[in-house]
């Protein structure tokens, strides 16, 4: 039986009726539409659906809806303004952090996290921070270096002027 | 893909979720952190009819010493257990296996009490609590580490059986776990871990059977004053250990050996 779920979705408080087996994954592209966070694999291994809840990554594929009742998720689409890049987003394009793109938006997520407690993580604390990401694609050199240039832009960027 | 369709309920209470639990029979399941849990019902290998998330029972979230020993209820996740202060101090080694479960996403969500009541071969504290002799503490009774864990995925637990509590010895000497795995967040091939207690050497093994051991064999040759590479030799000794597509036996064997002996030496 469908159940209400109450969850603040990219700073937008919603209000859903869902049935206890539908993934959060599954929520976020197919109810609220955001299909930007992806689904990788069957076995929670890929990372891809890595989402913020309250700050914290996790597997979206791992997670039922209803697990997230009164918790803040941001996704892809909502790490940066409508219209503008968070400085990953940035570094990932100009540091050619991606191949075919499909796992780019669970390791942002991914390292966001990793951001938010380290502004400056060695090589080995970069591979460790992402180590529930898989890329077939980049053999990840550059989306470490796409990690160190966000991080650096990142602390530039807190010491800059205001408007500057 | 999706999970076969169930009923769900939140509890909030140790009694409440007991509760649920008796009235959703048989076929009810707890759901904790859900990183076990989830996958095998997404390939439909699980299908309970009713899941009681017990993810709203803040009574089982905590880090209590107590006298000699350090009482951590099983809703605290990995991600916690890995930071906490207080484990840190009073028994290292759980914080140094917390850090290595899984991946970063698994220990936000994955509980200490979802490893020990999932009972995988390859989970990591439950090789700590057998060789540690820790007890689970459920909402009915005190059960031994060793007697707990039965067989692969099989615990003494009752079907409405909560686990509540891990009660550990505090120790804070030497210490290390070794995990052997192929690709970082995965679950351990071969894992070894070794404590310094005032009585001696504790020595355990991860996935060289269907539940965790303590290795004797290695404590025995310690204590009889054997150097780390002779005492090693017996690590596997009366052990049959699985072999499957990432490790034959054979290997594991020798991976245990090799595990315990570096184990030993980096041990601080
Ligand atoms: C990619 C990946 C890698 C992983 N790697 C590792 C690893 O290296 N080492 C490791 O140890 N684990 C690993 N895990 C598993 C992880 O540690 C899980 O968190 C853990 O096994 C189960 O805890 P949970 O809270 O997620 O439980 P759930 O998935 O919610 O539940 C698991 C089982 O335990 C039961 N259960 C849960 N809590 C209780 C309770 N309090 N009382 C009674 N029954 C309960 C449930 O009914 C279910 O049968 C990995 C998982 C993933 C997805
Ligand atoms: S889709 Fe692969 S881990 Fe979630
Ligand atoms: S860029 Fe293709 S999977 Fe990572």
């Amino acid at each position: 039986m469908a159940e209400t779920l109450r969850v603040t979705v990219n700073g937008e408080g919603r209000s859903d009726q869902v049935e206890p087996r539908v993934l959060l994954v599954h929520y976020l592209r197919e109810v609220c539409g955001l299909t930007g966070t992806h689904v990788g694999c069957d076995t929670s291994q890929c990372g891809a659906c890595t989402v913020l809840l309250d700050g914290a990554p996790v597997k979206s594929c791992n997670m039922l809806a209803l697990q997230a009742e009164g918790a803040e998720i941001t996704t892809i689409e909502g790490l940066a303004p409508p219209g503008g890049l968070h400085p990953l987003q940035t570094a990932f394009w100009q540091e050619h952090g991606l191949q075919c793109g499909y796992c780019t938006p669970g390791f942002i997520m991914a390292a966001a996290a990793l951001l938010a407690e380290n502004h400056d993580p060695s090589d080995e604390e970069i591979g460790r921070g992402l180590e529930g990401n898989l890329c077939r694609c980049t053999g990840y050199v550059n989306i470490r270096r796409a990690v160190k240039a966000a991080a650096r832009a990142m602390r530039e960027g807190e010491s800059a002027p205001v408007g500057g | 893909m999706i999970p076969a369709a169930f009923e769900y309920s939140r509890a909030t209470s140790v009694k409440q979720a007991v509760a649920q639990l008796g009235a959703a029979g048989p076929e009810g399941k707890v759901i904790a952190g859900g990183q076990s849990l989830l996958p095998l019902m997404r390939l439909r290998l699980s299908q309970p009819t009713y899941l009681v998330d017990v993810n709203g029972v803040r009574e089982l979230d905590y880090i209590h010493p107590d006298g000699q020993f350090l009482r951590v209820g099983a809703m605290s996740r990995h991600v916690t257990l890995a930071r906490s202060e207080v484990v840190r101090a009073q028994l290292p080694l759980l914080a140094e296996m917390a850090s290595q479960v899984g991946d970063a996403q698994v220990r936000t969500r994955g509980t200490l009490g979802g490893v020990f009541a999932h009972a995988d071969a390859a989970g990591d504290y439950p090789t700590l609590a057998v060789m540690l002799d820790a007890t689970v503490v459920t909402d009915r009774r005190r059960i031994p580490a060793r007697e707990f864990f039965q067989h692969l995925f099989t615990t003494a637990l009752e079907s409405d059986e909560l686990v509540c509590e891990v009660v550990f010895p505090i120790a804070r000497g030497p210490h290390r776990y070794l995990k052997f795995r192929r690709r970082l967040y995965d679950w351990a091939i071969v894992g070894a871990a070794v404590q310094q207690l005032d009585s001696g050497w504790r020595v355990g093994l991860t996935h060289m059977g269907p539940t965790p051991v303590r290795a004797t064999g290695v404590e025995e040759r310690l204590s009889a004053g054997a150097a780390p590479p002779e005492a090693c030799a017996a690590a596997a000794d009366g052990l049959e250990p699985p072999s499957d597509v990432r490790a034959s036996a054979a290997y594991r064997r020798h991976l245990a050996q090799v595990l315990t002996r570096r184990a030993l030496e980096q041990a601080a």
